[in-house]
Formats: C-alpha cells, sequence, structure tokens
C-alpha cells in the first residue's frame, strides 16, 4: 500500500499512520490563559473559551479510553493549566494510571501549589514531569513576547519547583538570532542563578501558527510535504505516529493542531486511530526537524 | 520444577564487573543465563570483555551499541539531545569502535536482536530496550501499567526482560505478566553503591524476580580508565556510583534518585 494519497492534480501528501498512542495530551485548561503570548500557537488567553476547560469526568472519560488503548504516558496543557480550578485533583486521579506531564508557564505556581505537586510526585510510582516555558534569557526578552512581569514570575515558579525538589524542566524555542548551543548555555546559567541546581531544558523548533502567524508569519508554499516521495518517508520521525490530543471539542492528531483546520480527528479516540495526511505547514516543521513535544 | 534464568544486559567494557557477576551466577547455580547486549561504551579496553563472554558460551543479544561497533556505524544510537551528552557518547564511542577487534565486530554484527523461549509455559521474550525498539528506554516510572500490558500483548510474551536504560526494575502486571528491566553490570545503577545489577528469575508456577546487586572492588578498573585517558566524568561514576553524564532522558523520578 502506497503511503502517498494521489488524486490525480492536487498535491499528494504523505499519511502518518499511528503506530501506538504512547501519549495523550489533554488540553485541559482549553484555550484560557492568564497570558496573550504573541507566538501561542494555539491563540489562548483570558476570557478565551473556544477550547473549555475540561471537567474533572470529561479528562477521567478520556484517561480511561486512552488506558484501553494502551497508553504509555499523559500530558496537561491548554491554555494555562494551573488556572484550572481541580488540577492538583485531576493529576491525583490520573498519576494512579500513568506518568504525568504538565506544560506551565509558570506565573501562577504559588508555595501552596508547589507543595501539592511534590506531594502528588511524592505519592505515585510514575513520574510527574513539570515543564515550565520561557522565551528569553532576559526580563527584556521575554516579556516582550509573554507581557510585562511574566519573566519574574516564572523564574520564581522555577525557583519554587526545584526547591521542592521536582526538578522542572525549561522549555524554550529556538531563535534565528542565536545559534542553539549559545541559547543553551545562556539558559542553563539563568536557571543555576535562580536555584536550579540540576537544569533540565527542552529546545523546541518555532511553530507558524496561531499568534506567531500574526507577529512574523504563516507557512510559505516551500514548508509542505507535498509530493515527498513514498519511498522518502520516514514515518518514525513524526509524533503523530504515537500520540493524539483531546481538548473540550474532540480529537486532534497532535497537540500542535488543536486549532487548525484539519486537525480534528473525531470526537472519541476510537474514531481517531487512522492514518492522517501531513498537508500542514506545521507536519513539515516536525518532519524536518524531527522533533516532539513529549519530553523524551 | 524451577527454572532459575540469569539475565544481565550493559557490560559497558566492565570486565571486573563483568567477573565478579560471572562468579555469582556460577555460585547461585542458574539454569540459564543470557546477556541482552551492549558489550562496550563507557569502559577501557572493550575486547576484554568481549573475549570472556564469548568465552563463556553464553548467548548474547545484539543492543544497539553492539550493532553500531559491529557495523562501524557513526554513533552507538543512544539518542541523546543534549550537546554535553552527546560529546561524552561520542568519546566513548570513538574510543571503543577504533579498540575492537574485527572478529569481534564479525561477531556483534551476527547476533539475534531478540529471543524468545518457553519456560514453564510462559512466553519468554529477551530483548535489548524494548520489544519494539533496540534503543527504547522502558523506564520504571514512565511506564504505565496499560502500556507495559499492551507490550506484552503486541509482542506475544508473558515475562518480557530487557535492558538498555542501566536502572534495573521489575513489575508485576494486574494481568499477572511480567516485566524485567535488568539493568546494567557496567555502570552503578546511579545509587551511590558500587555494584553491578541482574536478574535472577525463577520460573516455578509463579515467576519469582529478584533483582541483585554484586558488589566489586572497582579501583583497578577507574586506573585502566584513568590510564586510557577516558572521560573523568566517567571514573567518578566507577568510583562513586553516582551517573555524571547521559542524564538528560533519566524521568524526573529516577533523576531525583540520583546526586546530578
Amino acid at each position: 500500500m502506497s503511503l502517498l494519497q494521489s488524486p490525480s492534480a492536487a498535491p499528494a501528501y504523505p499519511a502518518q499512520p499511528l503506530a501506538h498512542l504512547d501519549a495523550l495530551w489533554i488540553q485541559v485548561a482549553g484555550t484560557l490563559c492568564n497570558l496573550s503570548c504573541g507566538h501561542c500557537f494555539v491563540s489562548s488567553g483570558p476570557g478565551n473559551h473556544r477550547h473549555a476547560l475540561m471537567s474533572r469526568a470529561e479528562v477521567a472519560a478520556r484517561v480511561a479510553e486512552a488506558l484501553s488503548l494502551g497508553v504509555r504516558e499523559f500530558y496537561f496543557t491548554g491554555g494555562e493549566p494551573f488556572l484550572h480550578p481541580e488540577l492538583t485533583a485531576i493529576l491525583a486521579d490520573t498519576l494512579a494510571h500513568g506518568p504525568c506531564t504538565v506544560l506551565t508557564n509558570g506565573t501562577l505556581l504559588t508555595e501552596r501549589v508547589v507543595a501539592a505537586l511534590a506531594g502528588l510526585s511524592a505519592a505515585s510510582r510514575y513520574s510527574l514531569e513539570i515543564r515550565v516555558s520561557l522565551d528569553g534569557d532576559r526580563a527584556a526578552e521575554h516579556d516582550a513576547v509573554r507581557g510585562h512581569g511574566s519573566f519574574e514570575r516564572a523564574l520564581a515558579g522555577l525557583s519554587l519547583l526545584a526547591s521542592a525538589g521536582l526538578l522542572p524542566i525549561l522549555t524554550v524555542t529556538e531563535r534565528d538570532d542565536r545559534a542553539t548551543g549559545v541559547l543553551r548555555e545562556s539558559y542553563l546559567a539563568l536557571l543555576r542563578s535562580a536555584g536550579v541546581t540540576r537544569p533540565r531544558l527542552k529546545v523546541l523548533p518555532l511553530f507558524r501558527l496561531g499568534r506567531e502567524t500574526g507577529r512574523s508569519r504563516g507557512y510559505d508554499a516551500a514548508e509542505t510535504l507535498a509530493d515527498l516521495p513514498a519511498v522518502a518517508f520516514d514515518p518514525a520521525r513524526l509524533q503523530c505516529g504515537t500520540c493524539r490530543a483531546v481538548s473540550s471539542r474532540g480529537v486532534f492528531v497532535c497537540p500542535l493542531l488543536v486549532d487548525e483546520p484539519g486537525g480534528r480527528m473525531g470526537a472519541r479516540l476510537d474514531q481517531a486511530l487512522g492514518p492522517f495526511t501531513l498537508s500542514h505547514g506545521a507536519c513539515h516543521t516536525c518532519y524536518v526537524t524531527g522533533m516532539t513535544c513529549a519530553n523524551g | 520444577m524451577a527454572t532459575r534464568l540469569a539475565v544481565f544486559g550493559g557490560v559497558y567494557s566492565n570486565h571486573v564487573a563483568l567477573h565478579a557477576v560471572f562468579d555469582d551466577i556460577a555460585g547461585r547455580g542458574a539454569d540459564l543465563a543470557w546477556c541482552v547486549g551492549d558489550l562496550g561504551g563507557f569502559g577501557p579496553h572493550p575486547d576484554r570483555s568481549a573475549g570472556m563472554l564469548r568465552a563463556s558460551g553464553l548467548p548474547m543479544l545484539r543492543g544497539n551499541y553492539d550493532d553500531a561497533i559491529g557495523h562501524e556505524r557513526d554513533d552507538c544510537a543512544c539518542g541523546y539531545s543534549d550537546p554535553r551528552d552527546l560529546a561524552f557518547a561520542q568519546r566513548s564511542y570513538d574510543y571503543t569502535v577504533a579498540r575492537t577487534s574485527a572478529e569481534h565486530k564479525r561477531w556483534m554484527r551476527g547476533l539475534p536482536e531478540q529471543l524468545r523461549l518457553e519456560i514453564g509455559g510462559r512466553r519468554v521474550l529477551l530483548c535489548h530496550g524494548s520489544p519494539r525498539r533496540v534503543n527504547e528506554f522502558l523506564w520504571e516510572s514512565a511506564c504505565s501499567d496499560t502500556f507495559l500490558e499492551w507490550l506484552c500483548d503486541a509482542h506475544a510474551a508473558d515475562l518480557i526482560v530487557c535492558g538498555h536504560s542501566g536502572l534495573p526494575w521489575s513489575r508485576s502486571l494486574p494481568s499477572g505478566r511480567q516485566v524485567v528491566n535488568v539493568g546494567a553490570i557496567g555502570r552503578p545503577a546511579n545509587d551511590g553503591r558500587i555494584a553491578a545489577w541482574y536478574a535472577e528469575i525463577t520460573v516455578n508456577g509463579s515467576v519469582d524476580v529478584e533483582l541483585r546487586a554484586v558488589d566489586y572492588d572497582a579501583e583497578p578498573l577507574a586506573l585502566e580508565m584513568e590510564a586510557e585517558q577516558l572521560p573523568a566524568e566517567f571514573v567518578e561514576t566507577i568510583r562513586t556510583g553516582w551517573w555524571t553524564t547521559c542524564l538528560e532522558n533519566l524521568p524526573a523520578k529516577e533523576r531525583m534518585r540520583g546526586r546530578h
């Protein structure tokens, strides 16, 4: 069977099969966020309920669906997950079944919240990972993207997590103006200065989605997997071969395309296990970089 | 009748630990013994461990490291992304590939990637990383029960025995099936103890797993590593029992237990 779908004149895109559901991404906070970052790929922000908060029962139902498919781990995202009033209860529910990761902007982490997270981590046999995003190793850079004061608050959140022994992972985006090696070293130095003695770092490529399309640009015609020969296509490079994402609006191919046309694959996970046609510009970014939103 | 299996892996050129584990296995009277791969890397004089293992006649799987060395690939395919980890891994790999004999490389190329057995009606699958990928890390805190059950289903196994990640663990699944990671004998288990870890699995109606830590004197190896000018960070691990490199893939729980 050819991996290419080939209607006569239209461009033919590779079709990515789902090898196994390793990761379930849960957009628990929908598109609600306390920040309005200039590059947010789902355009989240205050008062944005385009994807609604998922209830504890709704998350439990999705987790149960995924468990029946042999899921390996869970990722909680948004929006900002710590805006969800039941996040710690949801994490406690889910950590009973598998490893969990929370992606946060770090600005809402209080001592009380961090103590609760440390308690959840200690009580579970599975890992609880907290990933905090920064967009610069200086306040001016970061705040230009994420809003005034957000740098200091995120850094304070990272310090609290480190003090509680939670070993947070800093997530940053690659930039055109600085080599990745230099960027890594600057962030590692920043973390150490903030009291994070065992820094962990994940570097992601920039995706031209959501609000980023207004800040810089969207994908251009050359950023495509159209007409990639089937023999050249390596399905092991793409995270959509091992993940699906859920929000209040259904099941999506991956966490990046939850707010993009064509990203939705069905209402239930068992309707979203088929191949996905890699026609989006973001698919090109994933393919050429070999990136994954997952921790590993 | 009970069958006692001894399974080890991750020798990482630590011929001193390999010797200690051979003694322990012999003393325990295992019926069968296997190595699930990764003979080289990290330690000194890779041909010593390869020679010992071949002379023992024990069956061995081809780990990602053995595959890379055997085929003289560009790197060990451990899948690191952190530049520091990559640099250490490459230094170690370049040292090992340059000092492994052509005859040992030929042998490594011909090793099987997996092995299946049936013991007491149980389907046993020996693999290196995971049943689905030779260099997949199966960490204890990062694998749900449901995922491990799926691996057993997808690969028709009641007992999966793997290695690669370097930290030993064992889990009985709700279905009664079992997954065992035998850890590594060549690098301590990031717990401050100078020991070589392997798994002793007794199949006798039930499956009983004992993760064994064999203490040994690591100083002779540390001196050899220094003489070979291997990274001081590697020597520190051998002397202290704490991992100093290749930490990036560790999940939070496993990383918390370490010092670095």
